[in-house]
């Protein structure tokens, strides 16, 4: 991966001109590398990853994933029948996978009542869902490569030493 | 009461640079750029493996080189990346860190009298320990050529009464490292002067600009030179206290008998996450790298652009740039920035005379810091107009 991507990828905030300090690049260059990934679609957004853990946020107090297994239709495969499931704003994420289910649901509502609900009333009785299988999530303990647990600044090692 | 303690003790340079140290220690919320470690912890897997060693209840003494498998691991790995090859049974010994290696070393060739050569500035126990082995250190100064060590240099200090010299690159303190050719012309005056060679190499792996060269991958250096190495800087383990010295046999038998009586063998969970480190922590190495490269290439620009003038360092985590613009002493200079703005850093004096007017920056801290700290600097620099 372009070094440029990966800079971006730990760090959003990682502006152009340092960037450009960190690869010995033109700071235009980078700019323009930044802008053509952005057009492509290559970065799609910036945002905090948030410790929800911390934070106190009545619209999505509870989170699950849920197993759903659908019928694939004919032409279009799993892609229309995702695209109507991911499209609920309840859903926080939707990826297609392999095994014994299609499609694993993340969905996060208030409490576990309108979580249920969202499941019988919304998504089971969709149709080509053939059945579901909901998992609250209890505690997240790692996210997309972030521990989520705020780790003081790294006073292990002595301040100085030769 | 008697002074108890030996005359050659006595006589020892305490480092004169405790006092900072201690000031530095003293002190809160310090942005520092003063520590000569990785700021990464040692890679999940490799301190999984000194764990699951603990549970198995390997807790035992090892051979005294060491368990075998380090030492075949050490051999394949010198095998793989620098075509350098050593028996794991009479050429390598594992050691407390490249420290007690160059402690080895140094008392196992200094007859009483002995020179040493060690081109300052350097890492700071190189001298002690050569006097400590009853060996005469002859430093050279080479602040007048890039703070590398020259053939000119080197041939000017060499007399009937030199033993060996001490190589150390990438350098602590500089980040300087040498190219083949010109380790090629350092060599051929060692070996037609028969000057023998301790090279600690512990920075190997931290090399940006070019391949880093094994100094006894040279032509004619495998049996004129100790090769010291280690797993503190590379993957991230200074505290595991785990180096290797690679040598003729004779030379490694010699260290070996010091070692079996001074220290016996290395801790086993160091020695089995070592292990580890080189079967499965390539990765981890490779990336640190990357990592460092990026703060390196910035710190230079930055640094630069504060007038704080540096070269670019080649290797390691350490940039040395001149502080003589501010009319400072090395000393004064990191004092002051301390006091007034909370950035703590090294005096170039640490690591020799002729590092007055430089100060050691680490750029081993995460980029927030970095950035922060040069903020201060500026700062710093700023009310000094």
């Amino acid at each position: 991966m372009d070094e440029i991507l990966e800079i971006l990828e730990k760090d959003g905030r990682a502006s152009a001109e340092d960037i450009a300090k960190m690869l010995r690049k033109d700071a235009g260059e980078v700019k323009k590398a930044i802008k053509k990934y952005e057009k492509e679609g290559a970065i799609l957004k910036y945002k905090a990853v948030i410790n929800r853990d911390l934070i106190r946020d009545e619209d999505f107090e509870v989170r699950a994933l849920i197993e759903v297994n659908i019928v694939p239709q004919k032409d279009l495969g799993f892609d229309k029948i995702a695209e109507r499931i991911y499209s609920f704003p309840e859903v926080t994420s939707c990826y297609l996978i392999s095994g014994t289910y299609d499609l694993l649901v993340v969905v996060a509502g208030k409490n576990l009542h309108t979580v249920s609900n969202f499941v019988a009333e919304k998504l089971s009785c969709l149709e080509h869902v053939r059945g579901t299988a909901t998992h609250f999530l209890l505690k997240k303990y790692k996210e997309d490569g972030v521990i989520l647990k705020h780790k003081s600044e790294n006073n292990k090692r002595i301040a100085i030493s030769y | 009461m008697k002074n108890i303690v030996s005359k050659k003790v006595q006589i020892m340079q305490p480092s004169g640079i405790r006092v900072f140290f201690d000031l530095v220690l003293g002190m809160r919320d310090v942005i520092s750029l003063g520590v000569g470690e990785p700021d990464f912890v040692t890679p999940w897997q490799i301190r999984e493996a000194g764990i699951y060693s603990l549970e198995e209840g390997f807790t035992s003494y090892t051979s005294n080189k060491g368990l075998y498998k380090l030492r075949l691991g050490v051999c394949r790995h010198l095998k793989d990346k620098y075509a350098l090859e050593y028996c794991p049974d009479e050429e390598i010994l594992i050691t407390v860190g490249v420290s007690e290696g160059v402690d080895l070393a140094m008392r196992a060739i200094i007859n009483p009298g002995d020179k040493i050569i060690v081109p300052l500035p350097s890492y700071v126990s190189y001298g002690p320990v050569v006097e400590l082995a009853g060996g005469v250190p002859v430093y050279i100064d080479t602040s007048g050529s890039g703070f590398k060590l020259t053939p000119e240099l080197l041939r000017k200090n060499i007399d009937s009464r030199t033993k060996a010299v001490v190589l150390n690159y990438p350098v602590n303190p500089t980040g300087v490292s040498y190219r083949r050719r010109e380790l090629e012309d350092i060599n051929k005056i060692l070996l037609n002067k028969g000057v023998f060679c301790i090279t600690d190499e512990v920075y190997g792996d931290l090399t940006y600009d070019f391949n880093h060269t094994a100094f006894p991958t040279l032509p004619g250096a495998r049996k004129n030179t100790v090769y010291l190495n280690g797993f503190s800087k590379s993957f991230a383990m200074t505290g595991w206290r785990v180096g290797f010295a690679c040598g003729p046999k004779e030379i490694i038998a010699a260290m070996t008998k010091i070692h079996q009586y001074t220290i016996m063998c290395v801790p086993i969970t160091g020695q089995m996450a070592a292990a580890e480190a080189l079967a499965s922590g390539r990765k981890s190495v490779e990336q640190m790298k990357r990592e460092y490269n990026r703060r390196r290439l910035f710190m230079v620009e930055e640094l630069n652009s504060l007038g704080l003038k540096c070269s670019c360092p080649q290797g390691a985590f350490y940039i040395f740039p001149s502080i003589k613009n501010s009319g400072l002493s090395s000393m004064e200079f990191s004092r002051r920035l301390l006091k007034e703005q909370k950035v703590a850093v090294v005096p170039g004096t640490a690591f020799g005379p002729c590092g007055e007017g430089y100060i050691r920056i680490s750029y081993a801290s995460s980029f927030d810091n970095l950035k922060e700290a040069l903020a201060r600097i500026r700062k710093f620099l700023e009310k000094r107009g």
